[in-house]
């Protein structure tokens, strides 16, 4: 049909005859008028609205890029740079050395400047790990129970409830690992240090209980009714349906939360300064003092001289918690996709 | 007429059922319904939409117990005993009287996987036991020909059709004694649903069959009896010849002659 159908230019109703009657156009006396409408072009705010979209989304793409480009830059030295190359390289950041006490550390204001980034890493890693198996599977039993077992008031409260718990600052959640949880832990574990790996990465938990749990619950409440009422028809308990229906069909949600979580773990910084006890060390025990990437990078690097080795040594480090961060979201996404392929049909 | 002579599976007396949706008034969905199932039998349940169908069927394995806000009074014996009564084993007798509901619904599983849900649900963990039952299960929904060699493909590959004929092997690989179908092959095409019908035939064997539908052609091919609801009322039931050629009431004549509805 072309622009130019009969219906556009319409003076005057075409009079009908009344041995024709036409139900259709009878009962929706509009009908004539609406496909006009439909053949408008779109109004110019349409346009305008359009560009501004692709402005502001052109905006954060390039503000992310520029992010990238001073943190490698910044960090370019270590590979070319004669005078960072006197007290460090990248080979000495990862490799043992023969200094006198432990062959890796992280010392760099000693005489002799010691930059190894493992014991940071592993600091960073045990944290982050013990913040995800405490905190993903209490999200997620907790958004199971909300979702699925809790009646309907005891919903409406909880679920606002535990959101409410994303909305504190860390800094706070920092003092009360610092003042309380520390002290529990002390007097229930007896470690040798008061601020550690444990009671850090608990605090932590705190922060990616919500996040998991907002993500999970979402998934969990959007599994269609009847999925549930097929395996109820079944002669399936609740219990069984939420285990073997509801669950599975919501894991990729849940998986999205969990890999959120850990990003958001990885990355926290002011917990972890609070409730580590920052010391460098190498070994996989949670009850000893610990020290992050994040905790390093917040704590040296205002006092450190711009353009020094210490400087880029603390970019590098940047870098590749950034690199760690974009690892894990590509391996999540890989993880998600599957269960989504696998969902669908062959 | 042979059908007098069966004895009777469910017993439904003075059952009303009401429905408040969202902090408004209760609505009465089914009123006063008084009804026989008798065992073996296919019984067609037909009436406009709205009338309470579905909702009829879904009280008879308390499916209406997961629809939040929905109120039910009155007795349904099964072999004489109230299934609506406190502290009755619903999952036991969701295992006894099965249900096909009106749009296919496999799990996102292997078309295996979705045959043994119910009966691994049960608890059975014997391997050659459950191969047996998906096996005679998808036999006897005439699905086997069609997936024998792809049981463990994803059941969300199998057409409309076969998802229906899925979920009938679902719900018979638990070997349930009554089977309810609410509108089975209304998603079907005309070769799907003769097959279905020509399956509702084989299966009437063992098992006692309520089936909503809303063809009366489909209800005159499958069923001996069949009950007509209209506005939460069941307003007559009786051997399904009768129903389509005298029926004692004039909403049912006016109804099958397709005066309303
Ligand atoms: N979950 C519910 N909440 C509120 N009202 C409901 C609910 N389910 C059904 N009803 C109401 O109960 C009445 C009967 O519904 P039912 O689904 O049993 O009808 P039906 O005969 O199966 O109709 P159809 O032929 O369209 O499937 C309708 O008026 C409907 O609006
Ligand atoms: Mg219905």
């Amino acid at each position: 049909m072309s622009a130019t159908s009969p219906s556009r230019n319409r003076p005057a109703p075409v009079p009908v005859p009344e041995s024709e009657p036409e139900p259709d156009r009878e009962h929706t006396p509009t009908g004539a008028f609406r496909t006009v409408e439909w053949r408008r072009s779109p109004p110019a705010w349409h346009r305008v609205a359009e560009i501004a979209i692709k402005v502001t989304a052109l905006t954060a793409i390039v503000a992310i890029a520029l992010i990238f480009v001073f943190i490698a830059l910044e960090s370019l030295p270590l590979f070319t740079s004669k005078l960072v190359h006197q007290e460090v390289t990248f080979a000495k950041m990862w490799l043992r050395q023969a200094w006198d006490g432990p062959g890796w550390a992280w010392q760099p204001t000693s005489g002799v400047p010691k930059f190894s980034i493992l014991p940071l890493l592993i600091g960073s890693l045990k944290i982050t790990v013990v913040s995800v198996a405490v905190g993903a599977p209490l999200g997620i039993l907790a958004a199971i129970f909300t979702s699925q077992i809790a009646p309907r008031w005891l919903r409406e409260i909880l679920k606002p409830t535990i959101e409410l718990l994303a909305g504190i600052p860390s800094v706070v959640i920092g003092v009360f690992a610092l003042l309380v949880m520390a002290t529990w832990f002390q007097r229930a574990f007896g470690f040798e240090h008061r601020l550690n790996a444990l009671v850090a990465g608990c605090a932590l938990s705190l922060t990616i209980i919500p996040l998991v749990f907002t993500l999970a619950e979402d998934a969990l409440s959007s599994v269609p009714k009847s999925f549930a009422d097929a395996s109820l028809a079944l002669g399936a308990t609740r219990m069984y349906t939420i285990v073997n229906v509801i669950v599975p069909a919501a894991l990729p949600g849940i998986a999205a939360g969990v890999v959120l979580g850990f990003g958001r773990a990885i990355g926290e910084t002011m917990i972890v300064v609070m409730a580590s006890g920052n010391a460098a060390l190498v070994n996989w025990s949670l009850g000893t003092s610990t020290r992050t990437i994040t905790a390093t990078i917040a704590q040296e690097m205002a006092e450190v001289v711009h353009g020094s080795p210490h400087y880029v040594v603390l970019f590098v480090l940047g870098a590749t918690l950034l690199l760690f961060a974009f690892a894990t979201n590509l391996v999540a996404q890989r993880i998600v996709d599957r269960f989504r392929r696998k969902r669908g049909g062959t | 007429m042979p059908t007098a002579a069966l004895p009777t599976k469910i017993e439904v007396q003075n059952l009303n059922v009401f429905y408040r949706a969202e902090k408004k008034a209760e609505t009465q969905a089914l009123k006063d319904v008084a009804l026989e199932i008798r065992d073996r039998e296919v019984l067609a349940l037909i009436g406009p939409s709205g009338c309470g169908k579905s909702t009829f069927l879904r009280v008879l394995n308390r499916m209406n117990d997961t629809v939040p806000g929905a109120r039910v009074e009155g007795r349904v014996l099964l072999e004489g005993e109230d299934v609506l009564a406190k502290g009755y084993d619903v999952v036991g007798l969701r295992r006894r009287v099965g249900m096909v509901f009106q749009r296919p619904q496999p799990f996102p599983k292997s078309i295996f996987d979705n045959v043994a849900f119910g009966v691994r649900a049960h608890g059975l963990t014997d391997k050659n036991e459950i191969v047996r039952r998906v096996e005679s299960a998808l036999g006897r929904a005439a699905l086997w020909d069609e997936v024998k060699d792809r049981l463990e493909a994803s059941a969300l590959s199998l057409s409309g059709g076969q998802a229906q004929r899925l979920c009938i092997a679902r719900a018979l690989a638990v070997e349930p004694e009554v089977l309810l179908m609410d509108e089975p092959t209304s998603a079907l095409d005309p070769i799907a649903t003769a097959r279905l019908e020509e399956l509702i035939h084989e299966l009437r064997a063992d098992l006692t069959i309520v089936i909503v539908t809303h063809s009366m052609q489909q209800a005159a091919r499958v069923s001996q009896r069949t009950g007509f609801f209209y506005m939460g009322n069941l307003i007559e039931v009786g051997p399904t010849k009768q129903m389509f050629t005298r029926p004692r009431e004039n909403k049912t004549e006016d109804y099958i002659s397709g005066r309303f509805g």
